[in-house]
């Protein structure tokens, strides 16, 4: 039906507009750029927006309960530095071992190889998801406010990386960087599939970047079924009214773990896709922190409001895209790059203000305050 | 009290609670049946809501038993109660405002697929049980913030009847209904009884209870007082059980003299399209009341006036000075002079974790300071006269306010205005919620407060009240003011048919004694 | 927040700073007892050592208490650490006697202009104050070339930060001048009241007359003022001003402040929490400097004792209606 199409518009605008702005934008920059709409220029762009734009789904969740998660650039660092150790590729396998305040723990041998590579990868990811859930379950059963909680599990997240990676270093298995960093046809011709990427039904996907593939195939396997499930609707129910979502007898506790699990999952794959993408591990901080504020920026860029209620995690990827985007212009217009950081403000200041021209048209104040 | 018979559905025993030192309620014992709609009448304060919130789980009693069809239940939380069978429409709705009517009505148990929700399913579902309610033109993708007040309610019925309950609990469930909404309720509630079903239906409305109910209960002060078969009891009887003495209400005498002059004018307000070209004139030492159904503007004057909304056109004058508030901290200041009584004491009247002093004295700060600071012994006498003039009854100034009870709550907002001096009151339906005591003490003080000089604006959802206490009423429809009535027009009948914008020249009614009902 | 609770009766904003001064002391003791052991010394007892913690103490001190202020008003300041190092830039880039002023004058407008673009604009201060703060460095790379800048603090500087008067650091004077006029504000002077109110209900302090959006302003511009004071001291005691000078205090300084129990959410906190909040990080930070602990090991240990904490008092009520 034709009205419930403009209905679906109507409340989607924000995400609508995130869109179309990038859209925009990033032609621009395509058109501006001497190689553009070249594969490199495509690869090189997706690779620098993938572990953004994980890190502002992970603040996705938390914001929509109109919270905040202060951990997630810490978490993604964290995974990083596990990374540079279990993702090795080592052929003779990797002992996993830790020393802790001077004892040694040993949790036995990751097999060498893909096998090892991928429990490797699982293991990580699974990381990811603890630190989740242990954020979930310091707001859930601490009942501490999440910004709080989540100042204090980063710290913590923050100093086990550094306890990891005191210095940078590591290592991730070659041809995995070299696979997912890639074009798809890469990607095919290392993993060997697809004739090595020379299959005549492939050929013409071989140029898609495999980050952006990748980027896709996690909103689309893990985002949308999430928000299509009765947590998924019962994170969105608590940010816009929690005492009603109380009465209606929905699981809040529940949502809120699992909320907080998922943003945990997606700063894994965050932190692992960075650890690959840099070939180490590295701890730090000051990136940490400008991972978690960018992805507060990419959230309100996206639509989200950090009242909470509405929005998406897709939304929040065009965000952290536009926030990107706009640092790739800068290198092809060669702006003094001592102007950078203050375009770069600007911009964000200007983007997070235009929300507020909804409040010039409020005429009760009393709607101010609600 | 009636007793408890085979045929009972709910029983409840013994059931006590209590609110820091308020007894909301007292050892009661109530029953009602399948198949009948059982009306629990009481005043504000009586206790009809806690008894609701407790078979609903959504608070716990500290004594007593509730069965269920014969089954002893203790229900810790509302999903719970819900499981039983036991669904309840409250006056605060449940929706979840940024998600659609669909998923509103399907909110708890919604159909799915593959472990994912069916959205097609729940929309079909949506249309059906709105076309139940009589309500098939909403659409079900809607959110729930994008329909007006009445079909929120109405799908929040939808919701309810969706959940096949056993018992249904309707609190004050048609308030902010329309006229052609409310009919179609009565035909559900109808077609709910044939099915069996039993029904608790709060309201103040009278003739809605003549209408509907079977059976009746009236509680008072946290007491179930008495059950009766519909049609057994006069409505003054009616009335007596719930006031618990004299039918007349008392209110002060109204002074007999020519109309003042005007201390406040209001000549062509308009804002939006809520408020089209208002006039007024309200004098010093006059109570003039504001009334009409529901939503005609009567609140967006008071907040007009009080310089909350932006973009308003038209003069007030104060007297005799032009004034143009553009906050309530311009409203409040020496030269203008108006206090307001807000609407919703919790959210607008009090800052509810505060001490009783602290709300008492932020609006009047400026006339306690000694030097830059504030003087703790001024402070401390401005908030004893305070509590002394309006009799509240406190224990520790340093508590916090969200102790007292309701009434005492509305005193301190009160008391809190009145220290500012202020030359004009405008008093957002200050009776709301409050025990009966009390209103007979605010009636008394508003006239004590118009006969020092104060020019009194007073918006009341109560007939009796308006009729009681103004020298003059203001019957708003539409946004605009349609009558004005005083002395011996101001009666019940031409306030609802101006209410109902009626043209009548009918002459005034027989002397009609004011009575205390909702 | 007005009259003191009679007796020994602990209310319920007094239980978060007598459970903070406990865990403080228990911080001591703790220390000492590692160096009893390792060193056969108790040097965290000495009155030298403690003098140096207060001063050091003083810069964190500061940032904290205008960030109480904001954060009282249910707002929060991200601003902070490059409105310090704008304010410490400029100072010493300037020299003479207008260092000071214009530091001040930084922290001031910066603080007017978070102010307004929250109060009147309504954007969330979360992420105005994020885009300000990216604005702040902005300038800051731009003016400087990205490089520490060559300035040196001013001797009245070096000396407000790093000397000392009748054996007490002139620092800690300072934050004793910032700590009196906050609690003057705070608990005798409306403004303090009008805070609480809309801390705790923006809508009924708006209806009491109360002119939020100036309080607004007005709490931003203190926090911005004792992030400019901050700036001044620090750059002092360091004798320059250098990149990313200003990061380092602004998570600790809110941490400080939910230790001593003002409430993220606004409406409640009494200064003197945040006072021992700074005491506590403080001296946390030094004790695990003794132990030798690895920055690692801090990071850890400082997040475990904000939630170990908070889970002792911070507990918020479970929302039921």
């Amino acid at each position: 039906m034709g009205s419930n199409l403009a209905i679906r518009l109507r409340q989607n605008f924000g995400l609508a507009t995130g869109i179309v702005l990038f859209c925009v934008v990033y032609l621009g920059y395509h058109l501006s750029h001497p190689k553009g709409f070249s594969s490199a220029v495509l690869v090189q762009n997706s690779n620098e927006v993938f572990t953004l734009a994980m890190v502002a789904m992970a603040q996705t969740v938390p914001v929509l309960m109109a919270g905040l998660d202060l951990s997630v650039g810490a978490l993604m660092t964290m995974v990083d530095c596990f990374a540079s150790y279990l993702m090795t590729g080592a052929a003779a396998g990797t002992p996993l071992a830790m020393d802790f305040i001077g004892i040694r723990l040993t949790f036995g041998t990751l097999p060498g190889g893909v096998p090892g590579l991928l429990l490797g990868m699982l293991i990580c990811l699974g990381i990811g998801t603890l630190g989740g859930l242990l954020n979930g379950m310091v707001v859930v059963y601490g009942r501490i406010q999440p910004i709080i909680a989540t100042l204090a599990t980063g710290a913590i997240y923050i100093g086990v990386a550094l306890h990891l990676r005191p210095q940078p270093g590591g290592k991730i298995d070659d041809d995995l960087n070299w696979a997912l960093t890639n074009s798809l046809g890469e990607f095919a011709s290392t993993v060997h599939i697809f004739d090595d990427g020379a299959a005549s039904w492939f050929a013409p996907l071989a140029w898609i970047p495999t980050p952006f593939v990748l980027l896709a195939l996690i909103a689309l396997v893990v985002w949308v079924p999430f928000r299509r499930s009765v947590a998924g609707r019962t994170i969105y129910a608590i940010g816009s009214a929690e005492g009603a979502a109380y009465m209606s007898g929905l699981a809040i506790d529940r949502a809120k773990l699992i909320a907080f699990t998922l943003g945990g999952f997606f700063a894994g794959c965050g932190g692992v896709f960075l650890a690959i993408q840099t070939s180490s591990g590295n701890a730090d901080i000051p990136q940490a922190g400008a991972y978690t504020l960018n992805s507060i920026a990419a959230v309100v860029i996206g639509g989200t409001s950090l009242l909470g209620g509405t929005g998406s995690a897709i939304g929040s990827i065009f965000g952290a895209l536009i926030l990107r985007v706009i640092s790739f212009f800068f290198r092809i217009f060669d702006i003094a790059p001592l102007l950078q950081p203050l375009f770069e403000g600007l911009i964000l200041l200007v983007a997070v203000s235009i929300s507020a021209v909804r409040v010039l048209r409020i005429k009760n104040t009393l709607e101010l305050f609600r | 009290m009636a007793e408890a018979t085979a045929t009972d559905f709910l029983v409840l025993s013994g059931i006590a609670k209590r609110y820091g030192g308020v007894r909301a309620l007292e050892n009661v014992d109530f029953a009602c049946r399948r198949g009948q709609i059982h009306a629990v009448l009481g005043e504000n304060g009586a206790g009809k809501s806690t008894l609701i919130k407790i078979v609903a789980g959504v608070v716990q009693p500290d004594a007593g038993t509730i069965t269920l069809d014969g089954v002893l239940h203790q229900f810790r939380r509302p999903a719970e109660a819900t499981a039983a069978g036991v669904v309840c429409v409250f006056q605060e709705l449940s929706l979840i405002p940024d998600l659609s009517v669909a998923d509103n009505i399907s909110i708890s148990a919604p159909p799915k697929r593959f472990g994912l929700i069916d959205t097609r399913a729940q929309t079909r579902r949506a249309e059906a049980l709105l076309a139940e309610v009589g309500c098939e033109d909403v659409n079900p993708l809607l959110r729930v913030h994008d329909l007006p007040l009445s079909r929120r309610q109405m799908v929040e019925i939808a919701k309810a009847i969706g959940q096949r309950p056993k018992l249904l609990i309707l609190d004050e469930a048609t308030s902010a209904l329309t006229s052609a909404d409310v009919e179609r309720v009565y035909s559900l509630l109808a077609r709910l009884k044939a099915a069996n079903v039993a029904i608790l239906y709060i309201s103040h409305r009278m003739h809605e209870v003549d209408a509907l109910a079977d059976r009746a209960s009236v509680f008072r002060n946290g007491r179930h007082i008495e059950t009766f078969d519909e049609g057994t009891r006069t409505t003054s009887q009616i009335v007596q059980l719930m006031i618990g003495r004299d039918i007349s209400t008392q209110y002060p005498p109204k002074p007999d003299r020519q109309r003042p002059p005007a201390a406040l004018k209001i000549e062509n307000l308009v804002w939006e399209n809520r408020l089209q070209s208002i006039s007024l004139d309200v004098g010093a030492g006059e109570i003039v009341g504001l009334g009409g159904l529901d939503g005609q503007g009567q609140k967006m004057l008071l907040l007009a006036l009080f310089g909350v909304l932006r973009g308003l056109t038209g003069t007030i004058t104060v007297n005799g000075r032009v004034v143009r508030p553009g906050s309530p901290s311009d409203a409040k200041a020496h030269g203008t002079g108006i206090a307001l009584v807000p609407e919703d004491r919790k959210i607008e009247g009090l800052m509810l974790p505060m001490s009783i002093t602290d709300n008492l004295a932020i609006a009047s700060l400026k006339n306690l300071l000694s030097g830059p600071f504030v003087d703790a012994g001024k402070e401390r006498r401005a908030v004893e006269a305070g509590i002394e003039r309006l009799r509240i009854k406190v224990g520790d100034r340093a508590d916090a306010v969200s102790t007292l009870s309701g009434g005492n709550q509305q005193k301190v907002v009160i008391a809190k205005w009145l220290m500012t001096g202020p030359r004009i009151i405008l008093l957002n339906d200050p009776t709301r919620g409050i025990d009966v005591g009390t209103k007979q003490e605010l009636y008394r003080l508003m006239r004590e407060l118009a006969d020092q000089g104060a020019a009194i604006l007073f918006y009341s959802t109560d007939y009796d009240e308006l009729i009681g206490c103004c020298d003059r009423v203001a019957i708003m429809y539409d946004g605009r003011i349609v009558r004005e009535l005083t002395g011996a027009d101001l009666n019940e009948t031409n306030i609802i048919s101006a209410s109902l914008n009626i043209a009548t020249s009918e002459p005034a009614a027989a002397p009609h004694v004011a009575t205390a009902h909702g | 927040m007005s009259a003191l609770a009679g007796g020994l009766k602990l209310s319920r904003e007094d239980r978060p700073i007598a459970i903070a001064a406990l865990f403080l002391v228990a911080i001591l003791i703790a220390g000492t007892v590692y160096t009893w052991v390792r060193f056969g010394s108790a040097p965290l007892l000495s009155p030298t050592y403690l003098l140096l913690q207060l001063q050091i103490g003083a810069f964190l001190g500061i940032v904290a208490a205008g960030m109480m202020v904001v954060i009282l008003i249910s707002q929060i300041d991200l601003s902070t650490p490059w409105t310090l190092t704008a304010a410490a830039m400029m100072a010493t880039a300037v020299g003479g006697p207008w260092a000071i002023p214009i530091a001040l004058g930084i922290g001031l407008a910066v603080g007017i202009v978070n102010g307004l673009g929250i109060a009147y604009l309504r954007v969330p201060s979360m992420i105005f104050t994020l885009g300000v703060n990216a604005v702040m460095r902005g300038l800051m790379v731009a003016h400087t070339g990205g490089f520490a800048p060559q300035t040196e603090a001013t001797p009245l500087m070096r000396s407000l930060a790093a000397e000392r008067t009748f054996g007490i650091p002139n620092a800690l004077f300072v934050w004793i001048a910032v700590s009196v006029v906050i609690v003057l504000i705070l608990r005798r002077a409306p403004l303090g009241r009008y805070i609480y109110a809309i801390g705790n209900k923006e809508a009924a302090a708006y209806l009491a007359g109360v002119q939020t959006r100036v309080v607004t302003v007005i709490c931003f511009a203190i926090c911005g003022l004792t992030a400019g004071i901050a700036g001044v001291l620090l750059a002092g005691y360091s004798q320059k001003a250098y990149q990313g000078m200003g990061d380092a205090y602004l998570l600790p300084a809110i941490a400080a402040v939910v230790i001593g129990g003002t409430n993220i959410l606004g409406g409640r906190g009494r200064y003197l929490g945040t006072l021992i909040g700074v005491i506590l990080i403080v001296l946390l930070n030094s004790v695990l400097s003794i132990m030798d602990m690895p920055e690692a090991g801090r990071q850890a240990i400082y997040g475990s004792v904000i939630i170990l904490m908070l889970l002792v008092y911070g507990r918020s009520e479970r929302v039921t209606s």
